[in-house]
């Protein structure tokens, strides 16, 4: 059954598939990737203008809120679509789907790696349309230079999540217990990542649970790289996010490979 | 060679052992078929097979791999339809096709070439194109047998593939199965609790119960087992025809009954013109039938009960045990 292509060519067409699935079903549904989408576009719009005056702690006068708000969103959306990645797994299994691509001959990782790949591209492809939504709102990004800057941190912090989200989906044989640890997780998260407000206007014992969330560092590099305002230096973000989609990838990766289809 | 060894195979879930010391070998080319009734076992032993299952105990090679030591080389030797559909039902057949190609590694030209190949066999060309979802249950099990071919492997099983089929449907995918045993030459694995359709399909049968292979045969030897076919013979005079043929030797057994004789031979369809011939000499003969063994008496003593008794078994406890549940 080998096409004299070695193990790794192989591997690679299997990560290739798993990846193209994912794209497959994003494009079809469509629909409902906007009807998901219209949560956090309906925050952006109403808090964007509904606190364009109001004056939050340390964010400085020439920014305005919605400048402020719209790296956080970005991440918030984000988070929201990373969970859903968990979910597909679970869901797969729930269809019997699973076991077609346990008993196939590619190794986990290849599975882990296709189903992150194909995971982060939807991710990112919603994050970008918030993104672009978000200009006609009267959103201006500094320079095309750090709208790639964004993408490397968009890819940061969709890998993180997604890996958390494997490793939270392999504990779980439904999608209903995966579905209330999100639900119960999603929103601690974003309130504590200065999505919406700085951390520093938290209560100091939030404000370590806040610098222990990896969003934390996504958000406010996303903020550096499109508004030119962060309160780290971008490298401290990047080091961080990097160390985060490490740890949770290879988390995602080590638990799901225990996984058993039946 | 053989295409699966199995040797003292057992695989426990705690305490419960699922399959218990099992050992038997499917040549190339051979339908073997997995008779039981539901929770015998036949699925954990496919899983295990299939390695997707670890064995607790024992061995097992399928196609000269090794289930623990070369999982690899198992999976990509084999073809697996699950008891349970495992189909994307959001891409159409071809896509289904697609990307199992790609998990197999198959690349674009051949896997075009073999993609029309095996939509051919299972008659699915012109439905290739709709989402799966829209698929009735008969074409859905097709597309998953077609899948199963694709990328050419050794051996193919298939863990009940007609239950949840009508009668209709389960008949034609019987069919299918036989053709792709007949026209690819892939070892067959199926597990099912259709008496027929191990009758109608199998080289040979083994009979599961409760974790073990109580018997593995032929369905005719093992239904020859049972003492071959009974004639019988409605007559007015019981003892002249006893007389005349109970010692012919191709005569076993001879048994009175209410209205005649039961009368046990090897072959009934080719010795009863002889019976009738010559017990119309000594009596008058009104009725003769031949009944032939089935594999469902086969079954029945081995194990003591029918299949569908001891699959009633099965659903019974679990209603039970949900009931208990809502009590609490």
């Amino acid at each position: 059954m080998t096409d004299g292509s070695g193990r790794l060519g192989r591997e690679a067409v299997a990560v290739y598939g798993l990846w193209k699935r994912d794209l497959v079903r994003f494009w079809r549904a469509k629909s409902r990737v906007v009807g998901l989408l219209l949560g956090p576009f309906f925050i952006l719009v109403f808090f964007g203008f509904g606190f364009s005056d109001a004056r939050f702690g340390s964010i400085p006068s020439s920014l305005s809120y919605l400048e402020y708000l719209v790296p956080g969103i970005l991440g918030f959306t984000m988070l929201f679509s990373a969970s859903f990645t968990g979910l597909a797994v679970l869901s797969d299994r729930e269809v019997g789907f699973l076991k077609e691509i346990l008993v196939a001959p590619v190794s986990r990782t290849a599975v882990v790696v296709g189903r992150i790949a194909g995971g982060a591209t939807t991710t990112m492809l919603q994050a970008l349309l918030i993104l672009v939504l978000a200009v006609p709102l009267g959103f201006r990004p500094v320079s095309l230079v750090g709208v790639g800057v964004a993408v490397v941190f968009l890819v940061l912090v969709a890998a993180t999540f997604i890996g958390l989200g494997l490793a939270m989906a392999s504990q779980f044989k439904d999608t209903q217990g995966y579905n209330l640890i999100v639900n119960f997780a999603l929103f601690p998260l974003a309130f504590l990542s200065g999505a919406f407000y700085p951390l520093s206007n938290l209560p100091a014992p939030l404000q370590v649970v806040g610098y222990l969330n990896p969003l934390t560092y996504g958000v406010d590099g996303l903020r550096g790289a499109l508004v030119g305002y962060s309160e780290r230096a971008l490298v401290v973000d990047f080091g961080a996010m990097v160390i985060a989609a490490v740890l949770t990838v290879a988390l995602g990766a080590a638990l799901f490979r225990r996984v058993e289809a039946v | 060679m053989n295409a699966i060894e199995v040797d003292g195979l057992t695989r426990r879930y705690g305490d419960l052992v699922a399959v218990d010391d099992v050992s038997f070998s499917v040549a190339e080319g051979e339908i073997l078929g997995l008779l039981g009734p539901n929770g015998a076992g036949k699925s954990t032993l496919v899983n295990t097979l299939c390695t997707l299952l670890r064995p607790s105990e024992g061995t097992a090679r399928v196609a000269g791999h090794d289930v623990v030591a070369d999982p690899g080389g198992v999976r990509s030797s084999i073809g697996v339809v699950f008891q349970e559909p495992a189909l994307d039902e959001e891409l159409t057949g071809r896509e289904n096709l697609r990307f199992h190609a790609r998990l197999y590694g198959i690349r674009k030209q051949r896997r075009r070439e073999r993609t029309a190949t095996v939509l051919d066999l299972v008659d699915l060309a012109d439905d290739a194109d709709k989402p799966v979802g829209e698929y009735s249950g008969g074409m859905a099990r097709r597309l998953e047998l077609a899948r199963g071919l694709l990328h050419e492997p050794a051996v193919l099983f298939l863990d009940e593939p007609t239950v949840g089929l009508d009668a209709g449907t389960r008949k034609t995918v019987r069919e299918y199965v036989a053709r792709l045993n007949r026209e690819a030459g892939v070892t067959v694995v199926l597990t099912t609790h259709y008496m027929e359709e191990a009758d109608a399909l199998c080289d040979r049968v083994a009979i599961v119960d409760d974790g073990s292979v109580v018997a593995l045969d032929a369905p005719d030897a093992l239904k020859d087992g049972l003492g071959g076919d009974v004639i019988r013979l409605g007559t007015d005079g019981p003892a002249a025809v006893e007389r005349a043929v109970g010692d012919a030797p191709w005569v076993r057994s001879v048994t009175r009954t209410g209205d005649g004789l039961d009368v046990g031979v090897d072959d009934g369809e080719r010795r009863v013109a002889a019976l009738v011939t010559a017990a119309s000499e000594v009596a008058g003969v009104s009725t003769v039938s031949v009944d032939r063994p089935t594999l469902e008496r086969v079954f029945l003593s081995l194990t003591g009960r029918t299949v569908e008794a001891a699959d009633e078994t099965g659903p019974g406890v679990a209603v039970a045990a949900e009931t208990e549940a809502d009590d609490d």
